[in-house]
């Protein structure tokens, strides 16, 4: 399985990060090999198979919902880059509209 | 005897008895840790401070009388991914290198409920992403047997800090094999307990579905002790089982295997095993043998398929775990950004290591639309394969005994440059994590260089009591755990 350029930028998109030319260039020659590792289990017949996605078997664990002691807001927003009066403080989100 | 050189539960019973303060033990192993740590780098962050007020505090709080709180005033050192309550938390990465956890974790909170005392917070490969501690953003650990091997990894931090004496015992975390891999690496006790049997609450997930905490320790009574001490359902983790915790010591009473059925698993014997690790291995399921247990060829057949099965899934809970690093509610922000998605894409370009980044953009891909059935889908099924192979070898036997791990540790950098190696040398650890079932790894010898080689034995789902009853008759039949590394 060959990994493009291309499929490592969209990919990288996807995933939040900006990458360097140097990190885009090792990734796609490292992921194409892991990939091409990866499709060995097409050997192993799963027709009927049912997945796995926990080993526990456990079905939905449910609890009151109860008003319970929780982080206070100082707390809560001490380890935040930027904060202000107990908001965490992020880039503006929604562009100005000109009026109808 | 310095105090140092105790093990866990000797330095217990010497505390419960009124033998030795806390202040005392938080002094030898201050002293301890001055002598060697520059050589090991075994600690991300010393608690020195905090840990000698959590000593005087405790020896002025026991005036005169032992409680018996099975951790009250033993020095331990944790794994920088689990959380500890006013004691930074970095997870080895830039994106957490400022990271002060509000809160516990639950096995924090059991064990200073107990009285512990925090010695500091154990390096690892960032995200617990590697086999090595190479990965770590504040550079790696070295293996105490010799200095220019790697620990191992994840929990190479702990695993080194158990073996040069750092601490009594340790805490790691194992998706792969990050407990006991290290653990064999460095010739000290890991174990992996059973997936459920310990609450994630508070360790920085990795792979929610694979993740499990537990001890790495001198030998295998202190694996048993430790277990005991963090071991039980947690309402804050609706992943842990509801399943009573034994009095894990209870099960070291018998020195023998009688009846105990062993399977050894063909597939694990097989090209690229370091011939020292056979040889090791094979004599020390001779002892087995010896010690009444009946020794059975058995097969695992997809043995060859848990790598690959593992690395998509892996990746996938990884990639989604680690959304939420964003540079909006704690860690690292990027700085100068003039809308949000650069801030999360200038913040996780800094934020993140090489084997991280790697790894979200493996379990991304696998995830994205087209290929989601043809690797997650599938890998899925294949772990289903895998656990049926488990469920049938264990109608036979009782145990599993394989090597830990396919050569001795490694030389730093031999791996580095080879994401794929680095992988495949999980071989032998991974598809334990796949099946969730318990498993310890022990000494069984030495290679030719000197270097520890550890036996991995396997266990049905929340049978630890027959994992540590036969880790410990083979530990009294041989001579491994009083073999100390001179670190020089």
């Amino acid at each position: 399985m060959d990994m493009t350029k291309q499929e490592v930028e969209k990919v990288a998109k996807l995933a939040r990060l900006e990458l360097t030319d140097i990190e885009k260039a090792a990734f796609t020659k490292q992921l194409s090999e892991i990939l091409t590792h990866v499709e060995t289990l097409k050997q192993y017949d799963t027709a009927g198979v049912e997945p796995t996605a926990t080993v526990l078997g456990q079905v939905n664990v449910f609890r009151p919902d109860d008003v319970r002691p929780s982080l206070s807001v100082e707390r809560a927003v001490a380890n935040a880059p930027e904060s202000a009066d107990g908001f965490f403080v992020v880039p503006k989100i929604i562009e100005d509209r000109q009026p109808l | 005897m310095s105090i140092h050189k105790l093990s866990l539960y000797e330095l217990h019973k010497k505390f419960t008895a009124g033998e030795v303060t806390a202040t005392e033990i938080v002094r030898a192993y201050g002293l301890r840790i001055g002598q060697v740590e520059s050589k090991v780098k075994a600690y991300i962050t010393q608690a020195k401070d905090s840990v000698v007020a959590q000593a005087s505090a405790l020896d002025a709080s026991l005036k005169g009388w032992r409680r018996t709180s099975p951790m009250m005033g033993m020095p331990l050192a944790i794994k920088d991914n689990i959380c500890t309550e006013g004691v930074r938390t970095t997870c080895a990465s830039q994106m957490l290198g400022n990271f002060v956890p509000p809160y516990d974790a639950t096995v924090i909170a059991k064990l200073r409920t107990q009285g512990y005392l925090l010695l500091g917070k154990t390096n690892l490969d960032e995200f617990a992403m590697g086999s090595s501690t190479e990965n770590s953003a504040f550079g790696p650990s070295r293996n105490p047997w010799n200095l220019q091997c790697v620990p191992g990894g994840s929990s190479g931090g702990s695993a080194a800090a158990v073996a040069a004496d750092e601490c009594a015992a340790a805490l790691g975390s194992d998706t792969g094999g990050s407990i006991r891999q290290p653990a064999a690496f460095c010739g000290v006790v890991g174990l992996k307990p059973t997936y459920g049997r310990v609450s994630r609450y508070g360790l920085i997930a990795f792979a929610s579905s694979l993740d499990q905490i537990g001890p790495i320790t001198k030998d295998v009574t202190d694996s048993a002790f430790l277990l005991g001490a963090i071991a039980g359902h947690d309402p804050l983790d609706s992943t842990s089982a509801d399943v009573p915790v034994p009095d894990y010591l209870k099960a070291l009473k018998k020195k023998d295997l009688k009846r105990l059925k062993i399977g050894v698993p063909v597939e694990f014997f097989a090209e690229g095993l370091d011939p020292d690790v056979e040889l090791t291995v094979r004599a020390a399921i001779q002892e087995l043998k010896a010690l009444g247990g009946e020794i059975k060829e058995i097969q695992l057949p997809r043995t060859d398929a848990a790598v690959a099965t593992y690395y998509v899934l892996a990746t996938a809970e990884a990639s989604s775990n680690l959304a939420r690093y964003d540079g909006v509610k704690f860690g690292l922000r990027a700085k100068e950004t003039k809308d949000l998605l650069e801030l999360y894409m200038k913040t996780r370009q800094e934020g993140f290591g090489p084997e991280v980044k790697r790894r979200i953009m493996l379990g991304t891909y696998v995830l994205s639309a087209g290929y989601y059935d043809a690797y997650y889908g599938k890998a899925q099924a294949v772990r289903t394969l895998i656990r049926q192979d488990f469920e049938a070898a264990f109608q036979d036997v009782d145990l599993i005994v394989t090597p830990v791990t396919p050569t001795p540790a490694f030389k730093f950098g031999a791996k580095a440059d080879d994401p794929l190696q680095m992988y495949l040398s999980d071989i032998f650890t991974i598809s334990v994590n796949l099946a969730g079932v318990p498993a310890i790894s022990l000494p069984c010898g030495f290679s030719r260089a000197g270097l520890p080689i550890g036996l991995q034995l396997i266990g049905r789902p929340f049978e630890e009591e027959t994992l540590l009853r036969a880790a410990y008759a083979y530990e009294q039949s041989t001579q491994w755990k009083t073999k100390k590394p001179v670190i020089r």
